[in-house]
């Protein structure tokens, strides 16, 4: 609190920059909405918001999960997050997940999590992190130490290359299964591994703006680049920057901003780009180059 | 430190029930006596009452949102009674009047923005835009609680449920608000199936297709605020999707998988009520346990049916593919091409 009011006090934005733990905040913060912007593009793409929704709380069961066996949170939400997203894939058609399992799989996933709190809050546990269950949920981005940060930043840079690696054969198979699968692009095994990939995505959002929010960071800037541009790959670009811009904005506004948590300001610098690019119904489509 | 950043602990009730009293009854082999002690409670009484009224509204709105395959949306509207409680509670009024308000804008925003149809949209678009109500909302819901400060206690409670405070006064409201929702959708049931079945001959047979997929979002919302209220917002959701999607893939003819819908719902909530009174599991847990199990069951069962008639089909001497197969081939074999 002292901190906060010292940072209001001083003048402007260099100081508020100079400070460790907005530092910390953005050596994490930027290379994970990268990597949110870039997968959320192909998730909207292939219409897989709702598989992304459902991973997100399998993030939530699977940090609480690994809490309540009191093991490390990260390793369960990379376990969960990863395994489940892949057998959401394995089970789907094509790779790809049907509304109505995923729907039924994490509404049983989500009440594991409900298990998992109350266990882990009435284990004794909870007297050292109390408030595990709000952080899963909302993300706790300004209290990264500097090694929790750059462990992120590192894994958020290796995603994104492997993003980047599959993205051409992923486009065509996300445009047109079909005639990719004709092809020879190994449509299913794409579609798994993208999955296992939102998973992976998730679980590093997850500890940047929390398990509830992280939907916002994958799906508001895809949204928003495909109503831009029809060119996939600037829309790729686009949507990863978009989400950088709202990532980077949010976290300073939430310093300027006392009261004001940082996850929802970035979801809300988010959701804003979205809404801006709204075309009523009628108007003209974007280009396709 | 910011203040904000570091939050208070969170108890769940069911975890403050399990702490503070050991006064679990004994479970006896009766089960009819069971059922009376368990009943002899106020509390349990009224849980049942709104759990069964829950469970049939949530069923039949279930079952068409599962048809249209608008989970996601469903979802959606169901999660965002969070930020709506928390901010009439922060504003202090009513968390009710918060549940509604907000379920009924996000369903009107997600109508809004989304099927505007411009040619070349990409799939996934419109889920896009119920993405980011959904998590917008949910960003919104945040602020609201960190801003009441020593609230994120029933932040807890909002989420997860507190199905066993439900009082008698909730309850009649919400017995209400359920009779007044069924009627909506017997009135709109037959043109809502057939434009979920088939929109583009609906549309040109003269239905107003989008009026009505508009109308059941509208309701979709009243519902899920309405249940989102005894179970938490994170939970209606199994509500609304399994006990359809349990129904749906043990029969496909509409009359009878939407009655079962209604009775698989109830079985679960009455199962999960009954065990959650006897042990110290969390309801959430035990409902959705419940629901999957019968999910699982279910396409089980189907899955087992037709390997059954496939088998009875190649097996038969008349029809069978094989004997067929056969006869098809040495036709083919005979006619020069």
């Amino acid at each position: 609190m002292t901190a906060a009011l010292r940072l209001l006090a001083g003048s402007g934005l260099g100081d508020l920059l100079a400070h460790p733990f907005l530092q910390r905040a953005y050596l994490a913060g930027i290379p994970v909405a990268a990597l949110a912007g870039a997968v959320g593009y192909f998730m909207v793409l292939r219409a897989e918001v709702f598989t992304g929704d459902a991973l997100s709380h399998v993030a939530f069961t699977g940090a609480l999960g690994a809490l309540a066996l009191g093991i490390d949170p990260r390793l369960g939400l990379f376990a969960a997050t990863v395994g489940i997203g892949a057998l959401l894939g394995v089970l789907g058609d094509r790779g790809r997940a049907d509304d109505v399992l995923i729907g039924t799989v994490f509404a049983w996933i989500l009440g594991v999590g409900v298990l998992a709190l109350s266990v882990y809050t009435a284990g004794g546990r909870a007297a050292t992190n109390g408030g595990a269950g709000v952080t899963v949920l909302f993300g706790s981005i300004f209290g990264l130490s500097s090694t929790r940060a750059a462990v992120a930043a590192v894994i958020a840079v290796v995603l994104l290359a492997v993003t980047l690696v599959i993205a051409r054969p992923l486009l065509f198979a996300s445009l047109d299964d079909a005639v990719a699968a004709a092809r020879g692009v190994p449509v299913t095994a794409l579609g798994i591994g993208f999955l296992a990939l939102v998973g992976a995505t998730v679980a590093e959002a997850t500890q940047a703006v929390g398990a509830l929010l992280l939907l916002g960071l994958l799906a508001a800037p895809a949204g928003a680049a495909l109503r831009i541009t029809r060119n996939p790959y600037a829309g790729l670009t686009l949507s990863a920057a978009l989400a950088v811009v709202a990532m980077v904005v949010g976290l300073t506004t939430s310093c300027l901003v006392p009261r004001l948590p940082p996850s929802t300001a970035v979801l809300a610098v988010a959701a804003l780009v979205h809404a801006a690019t709204f075309r009523p119904a009628g108007a003209p489509s974007p280009s396709r180059r | 430190m910011i203040s904000h950043v570091v939050l208070p602990a969170v108890v769940p009730p069911a975890v403050l029930r399990a702490s503070s009293a050991d006064f679990y009854l004994p479970l006896s082999w009766n089960v009819v006596e069971d059922v009376r002690q368990v009943l002899s409670f106020p509390f349990m009484v009224n849980a049942v009452r709104a759990g069964t009224v829950a469970a049939v509204l949530a069923g039949v709105v279930g079952w068409f949102m599962v048809a249209r395959r608008q989970s996601f949306i469903g979802h959606t509207v169901a999660v965002v009674g969070f930020p709506g409680a928390a901010g009439a509670v922060w504003l202090g009024m009513s968390a009710t009047y918060g549940f509604f308000a907000f379920a009924v804008i996000a369903a009107a925003l997600i109508a809004l923005a989304s099927g505007s149809g411009h040619d070349g949209q990409a799939p996934g678009e419109d889920s896009a835009v119920t993405g980011t109500v959904h998590a917008a909302a949910v960003a919104l819901g945040f602020l609201f609680t960190s801003l009441y400060g020593g609230f994120t206690g029933s932040a807890t409670a909002l989420l997860f449920g507190s199905f066993l405070g439900v009082t008698a006064g909730q309850v009649q409201l919400l017995l209400a608000v359920a009779a007044v929702a069924v009627l909506a959708l017997v009135v709109l049931a037959r043109p809502l199936l057939f434009a979920t079945v088939d929109p583009a001959v609906a549309a040109a047979r003269g239905v107003p297709v989008r009026a009505v997929s508009v109308a059941f979002l509208l309701l979709l919302a009243v519902a899920a605020a309405e249940v989102a209220q005894v179970t938490g917002t994170l939970l209606v959701f199994a509500l609304l999707v399994v006990p359809a999607a349990t129904a749906q893939a043990l029969t496909p003819r509409p009359a009878a998988s939407l009655a079962l819908t209604v009775v698989i719902g109830i079985v679960i909530i009455w199962a999960a009520l009954f065990v959650a009174f006897y042990r110290p599991y969390p309801i959430g847990f035990v409902l959705t346990t419940f629901a999957f199990a019968a999910y699982l069951a279910a396409v089980t069962w189907r899955y087992r049916a037709r390997a059954l008639t496939r088998l009875r089909t190649r097996l038969s001497p008349a029809g069978g593919g094989w004997a067929t197969g056969r006869a098809t081939d040495a036709r083919d074999a005979g006619v020069p091409s």
